[in-house]
């Protein structure tokens, strides 16, 4: 009996508290919109993020070591190398480039043919194109498996395909750290938007509040619509979120389609799933109910009948 | 229902409303509270209510010592007062029904069956049946103010508070008023009447306390 009393408080101050955003609704849809988009910046950004991450982890397969030979390693001693570096168990496969072939696909791609030909000597040395095998494709094993060959005497230098694909990890978790940043600063922001919002409603019902309190409701009875009405604003703040970032993920799939044909590469877009899409909105509900606490805690005491 | 032992109201700035009054009103009685403008009178219904509390002395409400009573049982004193003021007091945006059925929605009364009943009697009493759906603005002082007594009287308390409920009526809608909370207190509510309206109090014969700088004189 006390618990579905206490279920039918809060259904009163549930209905009571749309009443309250519906008879005031230029102000209520200008509160939302503006959580609304304050919460779709950094959604979005974080949607963007998701995807650059996705499409660096994509290249993370494409960690590839060019072995460059001395100059006077002959073909059958880098075609031996090759053959043995092949049954280390952290390479899965080897390319061999011998300084000929090197030179006809230099010819062939380059356009320099004629100045090339004019070279009475090939000044390229024998390639080892050396793909990491599976479970050496991290960063530590790549760099520990590059100086072990550095130190084989045929080899003239190492490079490491990957260094750039870190790079662009290593500034992608600077960009993270940017956006959870804005994200609490934002969050901050719709904590006060609610907030005063919520000071402005205690403000214009001063008197229904007073009257109230005067016939004996409890600080309770007065509080709760005003919490449900916030946690209303962070709600649909999150929806209207949520279809801002779909609408611009909708926008830039065409875009980035058309980008990565030209990449010849099969990147589409990810869309806000369902989980996203449930933080959003949880988040927004959150910092709406939060936002009315603060502010019914420091502004609704403050009326009291006289 | 009402025991007021030795109580002195003093403002901040040390100016003395009430000072060392003792008086009781026992359930079932009807009285009369007068005096002139700043006597008193409203300070005494708020100590009463306990939107103000006494510099010194002692208050009981129905059995309770309102001294040691903590702010959060305030709420459910007043539930066991009804309260009606001069300005009404009613909620501009809710209408006459809403405005009546509060105090049972405060209460945590649900069942919408069950309130329909208590507010439609609560309105038939001071013959308001049929106005439910109108805002308070549409309605004349007189019936704004009955609307106020509706309100004060749906929760069925054992004792009735105004504050100079006749203050803004003419004298046969005031009779009237009056003549309500004559029937209320037939009904065995205790009533406390605050009224600067000599003929009426005459003419009803109950007693009544009058405040005088700060002192009470109670007559017949």
């Amino acid at each position: 009996m006390r618990i579905k009393n206490y279920l039918l408080n809060h259904l009163y101050a549930l209905v009571y508290s749309l009443g309250q955003v519906s008879r005031a609704p230029l102000s209520s849809v200008m509160t939302v919109v503006v959580i609304g988009i304050t919460l779709a910046f950094p959604a979005g950004l974080y949607m963007v993020l998701k995807n650059a991450q996705r499409l660096a982890a994509s290249w993370d397969d494409a960690a590839q070591i060019s072995l460059f030979l001395k100059k006077d390693v002959s073909n059958q001693v880098a075609a031996k190398l090759a053959k043995r570096l092949h049954d280390r168990s952290d390479i899965a496969s080897i390319k061999t480039v011998l300084p000929d072939q090197a030179l006809k696909e230099f010819q062939r791609q380059s356009g320099f043919a004629d100045a090339l030909r004019a070279l009475e000597v090939n000044p390229l040395p024998a390639v080892l194109l050396i793909q990491p095998a599976a479970g050496f494709a991290d960063p530590v094993a790549v760099e520990r498996l590059q100086a072990a060959l550095r130190k084989l005497p045929e080899v003239d230098f190492v490079q490491l395909d990957i260094q750039w694909v870190q790079r662009l990890h290593a500034a992608l978790g600077i960009a993270q750290r940017g956006v959870e940043i804005l994200a609490v600063l934002l969050g901050l922001a719709v904590l006060l938007i609610v907030g005063n919002t919520i000071r402005l409603g205690i403000q214009n019902n001063r008197d229904e509040i007073a009257i109230t309190k005067l016939i004996g409701a409890t600080n309770a009875f007065v509080r709760r619509p005003f919490l449900y009405t916030g946690t209303w604003y962070g709600l649909l703040g999150g929806l209207i979120a949520w279809g801002l970032v779909t609408l611009a993920l909708w926008l830039l799939d065409e875009p980035v389609r058309q980008l990565s044909a030209l990449y010849d590469s099969g990147f589409e877009l990810g869309a806000l799933d369902a989980g996203m899409a449930v933080l959003l909105l949880a988040t927004g509900s959150l910092l709406g109910l939060l936002g009315s606490w603060l502010a019914v805690g420091r502004h609704l005491s403050a009326v009291e009948p006289k | 229902m009402i025991n007021f032992t030795n109580v002195t109201k003093r403002y901040p700035g040390g100016h003395e409303v009430l000072s060392n009054i003792s008086f009781e009103l026992k359930t079932g009685e009807m009285a009369f509270l007068t005096g002139h403008s700043g006597a008193g009178k409203s300070t005494l219904l708020k100590l009463i209510a306990l939107i103000e509390r006494p510099t010194s002395g002692q208050v009981t409400v129905n059995g309770q010592n309102l001294t040691k009573l903590g702010r959060r049982h305030i709420p459910y004193l007043r539930r066991q007062i009804g309260m009606i003021f001069q300005d009404h007091k009613l909620i501009a945006e809710r209408t006459v029904y809403d405005n009546v059925a509060l105090p049972l929605v405060i209460a945590g009364l649900h069942d919408h069956q069950e309130i329909g009943r208590r507010v439609r009697a609560a309105l038939d009493k001071v013959g308001l049946l049929g106005k439910e759906k109108l805002y308070p603005v549409r309605l004349s002082s007189g019936e704004q103010q009955r609307v106020g007594i509706a309100r004060a009287v749906v929760n069925k308390p054992a004792l009735l508070l105004a504050d100079e409920p006749t203050g803004n009526l003419d004298p046969d809608l005031s009779a009237e008023v009056m003549s309500l909370f004559g029937q209320f207190n037939q009904v065995g509510v205790t009533v406390l009447i605050v009224s600067h309206n000599v003929d009426l109090i005459a003419r009803f014969g109950r007693r009544t306390l009058h405040l005088q700088r700060g002192g009470l004189v109670t007559s017949l």
